[in-house]
């Protein structure tokens, strides 16, 4: 008994060994996502498609002629288990760059390891503060809370609008883009005369929005919030009859928000969202159409689940980062740096992007398509 | 006015949410003195399964009976698995099994089911009904006739039945029920049954207005925890008027200071509550004898 177990942990060992051993002809990537936890619904299509794609291109020969090794730590959604992850995925690993954190936190966490240990690092959470001072080797994909804001207050201006209510989530999500929204809307001559707010998990609006349709002169109501809050108020919101325009976050936008509020409800609702939430509408001639249709098809097909803007961040960073070792025609974390950095039109689910030395996400506003929700579907309005 | 009467009703619909919760607790906490942290996944296990079943082709209320036995067969299992086996532990370790116990279900319902928030239609469309200038959403009536219909059963099952009085019974001295030939183990696999079902039939009633997923158990616990405590633990009066009164003061508090401070005020007004009347405003005196 003794014996079998000494040769069996031996075995193990062994096995362990010679799966860590780099191999030297491949090129390792790493990437620590929250798979698991609350930040699940997030990480888990973010690990699904790079799985899927890394699978994709050594199919189709590898990049340069080497096959991508992927290596994914799952994170949990807690900084804490993502910090140790980083420097075993430089030492152990030894992976030439990293995709990951899958939320503001684990990567604001891992930043510096990475940056200390001079290994490109693209993260696919939200937050500005992630390339915003600019670290040299630092990238992300996900447009950012104020973009958002930017797109909607466009929205607004080019609708003649300019009194505004708003009604925010208290979570991290709807807090933080409230606070984007306010820093940037005296730019747009807008103003904000009701300024409320709910809990991530409260059942009924009503109140706030009562006060919100009471107070004169407001011409449209912005509720930034993530989850089932935006879904409830828009319900209370049509309870109410406030007949306002009505805009929701880049937070909601997908599907189930539309089934959660009732397409009844719904109907009328504006928010910003990426091409891939509507890529069956695009026109022929919309440079996205061809990457989004064919990410879409090819994520459900080795899924069966509905595609989600939150994958499209990972498959923005595995191409862009492919694209770069590409271009640099080897695979040493420096040159795939100052490829990344250069990366130029590269067309991708999230929008065009072009980096710069002062711009590591490299998108502007046109990221983002303004959608109108029309009897139960998407509509693009521009 | 109308605004008054808006709060008043958004108050009454959330109240009840708490109420129907809060009622939940208090079979178990009557018949062990436990407060059951697991009474949140009940609520979701309700609505969940329903969610489930009713997308499987299954008819609203078929899928909603379903859920109720299937939660209640849950409540079973806890008290026979965890409960029972830790009988003649204190009351704090079995409150702090239950706190296990939610986060385990809570886990299996996540890997069961799936992380995606789910709804399924209101019993009776979503018109909502005017009254004097303000609107409720007709789900919302059935979860207040939900919660006076639940605490009526309750009430008479405490007052009127030998049962219910069993129930009271096993709560206040184990040892002397048994003797008067109280078969107490089958009172508190009775109490955990009737309170996962009352639990899941709030899930039922309450997700088409709150929606449902994996993890709305906690925060609905809480809420009706502190609804409960509010109220009295232990009465059903207690739960039903201290969910209604949380959820009105939130509603006001939202409406007429900020709605920032909405869960803050309900809270201080639940402290100053609970000093002046530690046994919560309908709870009973404890009367320790020496």
């Amino acid at each position: 008994m003794k014996l079998s177990v000494t040769t069996a942990l031996a075995g193990t060992l062994a096995l362990v060994l010679g799966l860590a051993a780099p191999a030297l002809a491949d090129i390792r990537i790493g990437a620590t996502i929250s798979e698991t936890g609350p930040a699940s619904f997030l990480g888990d299509p973010e690990a699904k498609t790079l799985k899927m794609l890394v699978e994709e291109i050594n199919a189709a020969g590898g990049v340069n002629g080497e096959k991508i090794e992927l290596i994914v730590y799952d994170d949990g959604g807690d900084p804490n288990r993502a910090r140790p992850s980083a420097p075993r995925l430089i030492e152990d690993d030894e992976v030439v760059a990293v995709i990951g954190g899958t939320t503001t936190g684990t990567s604001m966490a891992i930043i510096p390891v990475f940056e200390d240990a001079e290994v490109p690092f693209i993260s696919l959470a939200g937050a500005i503060e992630i390339i915003d001072p600019v670290r040299p080797y630092t990238f992300k994909t996900p447009h950012t809370d104020r973009m958002a804001c930017a797109k909607i207050f466009e929205d607004m201006k080019k609708a003649g609008i300019g009194k505004i209510g708003m009604i925010s989530g208290s979570d991290g999500f709807g807090a933080s883009m409230r606070k984007q929204c306010l820093e940037i809307i005296g730019e747009y001559g807008i103003e904000v005369l009701a300024d409320e707010t709910y809990g991530p998990t409260d059942a009924d609006m009503t109140p706030q929005l009562t006060n919100i349709k009471g107070k004169d002169g407001i011409q449209a109501v912005l509720n930034p919030g993530f989850g089932q809050g935006p879904a409830i108020v828009t319900r209370n919101y049509a309870q109410l009859a406030v007949g306002l325009p009505l805009y929701q976050s880049h937070g909601v936008a997908s599907d189930g928000f539309i089934e959660l509020a009732g397409a009844q409800a719904a109907e009328g609702v504006r928010l910003p969202g990426t091409a891939l939430l509507v890529a069956g509408l695009l026109p022929e001639s919309d440079p996205q159409r061809a990457v989004v249709v064919a990410y879409k098809e090819a994520y459900e097909k080795a899924t069966g689940k509905p595609v989600s803007t939150f994958g499209g961040y990972a498959h923005d960073a595995l191409r862009i980062l492919v694209d770069a070792i590409q271009r640099a025609g080897n695979a040493e974390p420096s040159a795939i740096r100052d490829a990344i950095e250069a990366t130029k039109g590269f067309v991708g689910t999230t929008g065009t992007v072009t980096m710069t030395a002062e711009d590591h996400l490299g998108l502007d506003l046109s990221a983002f398509r303004m959608l109108q929700i029309e009897n139960g579907g998407w509509k693009i309005i521009e | 006015m109308p605004e008054l009467l808006q709060f008043l009703l958004s108050g009454i619909t959330v109240g009840a949410v708490y109420a129907l919760v809060a009622l939940g607790f208090t079979i178990i906490y009557n018949a062990s003195d436990v407060v059951n942290f697991a009474q949140g996944e009940f609520v979701m296990l309700g609505g969940m399964i329903t969610v489930f079943a009713h997308a499987a082709g299954m008819p609203l209320p078929l899928a909603a009976l379903i859920a109720v036995i299937a939660t209640a067969g849950v409540g079973v299992a806890l008290n026979k698995l965890a409960i029972e086996p830790a009988r003649g532990a204190p009351v704090v370790s079995l409150i702090i099994i239950t706190i296990g116990a939610s986060i385990f279900i809570r886990g299996a319902a996540q890997l069961v089911f799936d992380k995606q928030i789910h709804r399924f239609p209101a019993f009776s469309g979503d018109q909502p009904i005017a009254i004097g200038g303000a609107t409720i959403l007709p789900q919302s009536l059935w979860v207040i006739a939900g919660a006076l219909a639940v605490f009526f059963c309750l009430w008479l099952f405490f007052t009127r039945t030998l049962t219910g009085r069993a129930v009271l019974a096993t709560a206040n001295n184990r040892v002397a029920a048994q003797l008067v030939g109280i078969n107490t183990n089958y009172v508190m696999t009775l109490s955990f049954s009737m309170s996962a079902a009352i639990g899941a039939l709030a899930g039922v009633l309450v997700t088409p207005i709150t929606l449902t997923s994996y993890d709305v158990g906690l925060a609905l616990a809480l809420k009706g925890f502190a609804a409960a405590m509010l109220g009295g633990m232990g009465n059903p009066k207690g739960a039903l008027a201290g969910g209604l009164l949380l959820g009105i003061l939130e509603a006001m508090t939202a409406g007429y200071i900020s709605s920032q401070y909405k869960d803050a005020a309900a809270f201080i007004v639940i402290l100053a509550v609970l000093f002046a009347m530690p046994q919560g405003l309908f709870g009973r005196k404890s009367t320790d004898r020496v």
